[in-house]
């Protein structure tokens, strides 16, 4: 029978299979951070539980850490307190603050190669499917469910459906894999995902290099999937060789012969098929609060009266809390601050295409913008190649790795009624600071507008 | 988990879509190392509108809530079950919740009933009509009542035995250690292991 790249990897790791129950599954990567975790940790407490696999484990501090050389607020201190001290209980490696290897999770592990293709991969995270760009199938969970696959190192789950999304072409100037996932979610829409596997295909992504893909996948979240993938192919197994937890020598050899047979079959049906023509797409900018309300920076605000039905009254919300007019041109909405970061965009790729549109100009004075590398290793590769200066030369400030003002839970935040042009992946009410209004656009975008003080691109910049 | 088989009682008409978690708490609630504690951040930000459905007095002790489709959308905080729980709520019904969320609930013994647009908007009509309105969800015949309103919603057999008895799921999945050897032992040897 013919099958699809998730359906494939699922099958591989069914460990039991009985009627009227889910599939039992093997997971081969457990990722853990401070935030979902100590209720996980003091369940197993609790009843005496052991981490089956702490070497298929690995822990981090990305959510509450501070991103400048202040120390952690004290509530916050005291949860990556507990997050290094269940680590040394239950015998988990753990990156902490301090640590060369630390950063946002999503981005440490596939940096370190541990993130590989045909793997399962959990974390108490929804951004998790950001792994699926290497071809594994990876989703995020909740706390109860990170306590299960602490004890068993298994996860009881319904088998998700299939979905197709296939982009064709080459992306325009300006265009980034941020706007070919814009541009999805407004196709398909915040639940268009829901109870399925993304897989992402076509040209356009084939040619997309490691981190545009993870850019994509990330979000796939953000339409309501339950993962996003991508078949591996020689990008990623380039992106991966050499890695400190790829296989090496002769296992490097027949891992690669196995990867190589991991693709979608050619006859293959999937639930649902969506087909995107990137030659269109124009670099996107949400103007509400959640991710399917986005329109190209060539047009306006839309009015909710001209909404389909069951759009309107969100869109009417969503406008009242951005405090937006509808029909004001996207170039014209003024921005006071810039955040360049987070899971969906802080790798090396992003900080670089950044950097390019800050060479040699300021920050419009008055933004406040900010530079927060996905991980260290991620800042020691940009400062190696000068990006640091470039950023702190514009008017950015350059900070530690951290999932700082993406969800706001360190004091990188928002004040209430400022107005952020933001790399990240969430634009909700409140994300980014209580009362703070989030606009979501690619990392050269964000660049520009820091720049230009309002919604602009690269090449709006003389 | 305490079982669950049958929720009665008053509810609570949210009826937004695109509910997302960082709504029903947002994110500085989640430093707490605590599964308790949340319920005054439950919807914290929208609260603070005296006009918001969860001030109104007409809807105290409401056990379930009536929300738009794709609610629970976002971030995978559990912290999000945990503050309705506490707030009292043991069902949400909504014409779509979103796959984390479900989950979550699941976990927890809050009840995930998805019904189509057009009931759950009978089932808002009516309890914004007369606020004391009774609504009950039965777990064990999968139907959801209410005077006018009769309708049967999908619940996996699995999901369905495990809320009525109130079973712990690792306990249930520590019955097959055997099954997990077995698999663990013909894993492929190129496999990371982090330490």
């Amino acid at each position: 029978m013919a099958n699809t790249l998730s359906e494939k990897i699922w099958e591989r790791h069914v460990v039991r299979r009985a009627p009227g129950e889910p599939d039992l599954l093997y997971i081969d990567l457990h990722l853990v951070h401070e935030v979902t975790s100590p209720q996980a940790f003091e369940g197993l407490r609790l009843l005496k539980r052991r981490v089956h696999r702490p070497d298929l484990t690995l822990a981090t501090m990305d959510h509450n850490v501070p991103t400048n050389d202040e120390p952690p607020e004290p509530i916050s201190a005291r949860q990556i307190e507990a997050m290094a001290r269940n680590a040394r209980e239950f015998g988990i490696r753990c990156f902490p603050m301090g640590s060369p290897d630390q950063g946002i999770v999503h981005v440490i592990s596939p940096q370190l190669g541990l993130t590989q293709p045909g793997m399962t991969i959990v974390c108490g995270d929804s951004h998790t499917s950001t792994h699926g760009a290497l071809g594994a199938l990876a989703w995020g969970i909740g706390t109860s469910e990170i306590e299960h696959v602490l004890a068993t190192q298994t996860i009881a789950q319904a088998r998700p459906g299939t979905m197709a999304v296939t982009v064709d072409g080459a992306l325009p100037a300006d265009c980034a894999a941020k706007d070919v996932i814009l541009a999805i979610i407004a196709r398909i829409g915040t639940s268009g995902g829901v109870g399925k596997v993304i897989e992402y295909r076509g040209s356009t992504i084939r040619a997309l290099a490691m981190e545009g893909r993870l850019t994509i996948s990330n979000m796939s979240i953000e339409a309501g999937a339950r993962a996003g993938i991508v078949g591996p192919d020689d990008i990623t197994f380039a992106w991966l060789e050499g890695r400190p937890y790829a296989p090496k020598g002769p296992l490097w050899e027949r891992a690669l012969e196995d990867w190589r047979s991991l693709a979608t079959d050619p006859d293959a049906r999937f639930d649902r098929d969506v087909a995107i023509d990137a030659t269109g797409l124009r670099p996107y900018v949400t103007w509400g609060t959640n991710p399917a309300q986005s329109v190209t920076i060539e047009d306006r605000v839309p009015d909710p009266d001209a909404l389909p039905a069951d759009a309107r009254e969100t869109a009417r919300r969503a406008l009242a809390y951005q405090d937006l007019r509808p029909g004001t041109p996207v170039r014209d909405i003024a921005i006071d601050a810039v955040f360049i970061g987070s899971c969906a965009n802080a790798r090396l790729d992003d900080l670089r295409a950044a950097a390019d549109v800050l060479q040699g100009r300021r920050v419009k004075p008055g933004i406040r913008a900010l530079a927060v590398p996905g991980s260290m290793r991620v800042k020691a590769d940009a400062e190696r190649m000068g990006l640091d200066r470039v950023f702190i030369d514009a008017g950015f400030e350059w900070r530690e790795a951290g999932c700082s003002m993406c969800l706001g839970m360190n004091p990188d935040i928002l004040r209430p009624g400022e107005r952020c042009a933001s790399t990240s992946n969430r634009n909700f009410e409140g994300r980014q600071g209580p009362g703070g209004r989030t606009h979501l656009v690619s990392p050269a975008v964000a660049a520009a507008t820091a720049i230009a003080g309002h919604f602009a691109l690269p090449s709006d910049l003389r | 988990m305490e079982p669950v088989r049958r929720i009665a009682g008053r509810a609570l008409p949210l009826a937004r879509a695109d509910v997302d978690t960082d709504q029903i708490i947002p994110s500085h609630w989640l430093k707490r190392l605590e599964r308790t504690g949340y319920a005054d951040g439950l919807f914290e930000a929208w609260r603070r509108d005296p006009a918001f459905v969860l001030n109104d007095d007409r809807y105290r002790g409401a056990v379930i809530l009536l929300a738009g489709a794709n609610f629970g959308s976002g971030s995978s905080r559990e912290h999000a079950v945990w503050a309705l729980m506490e707030s009292g709520f043991r069902a949400v019904i909504a014409p779509r919740v979103a796959d984390i969320f479900k989950n979550n609930a699941l976990r927890n013994g809050l009840v995930p009933v998805e019904l189509d647009n057009a009931t759950v908007g009978r089932l808002v009509d009516a309890v914004r009509a007369d606020p004391a309105t009774q609504i009950a969800v039965d777990v064990e015949r999968r139907t959801v009542e209410a005077p006018g309103v009769r309708a049967s919603f999908e619940i996996d057999d699995f999901a369905r035995t495990r809320l009525l008895e109130g079973l712990d799921d690792i306990a249930l999945t520590l019955r097959h250690e055997a099954e997990i050897a077995a698999y663990e032992a013909k894993r492929a040897d190129w496999l990371p292991r982090v330490r």
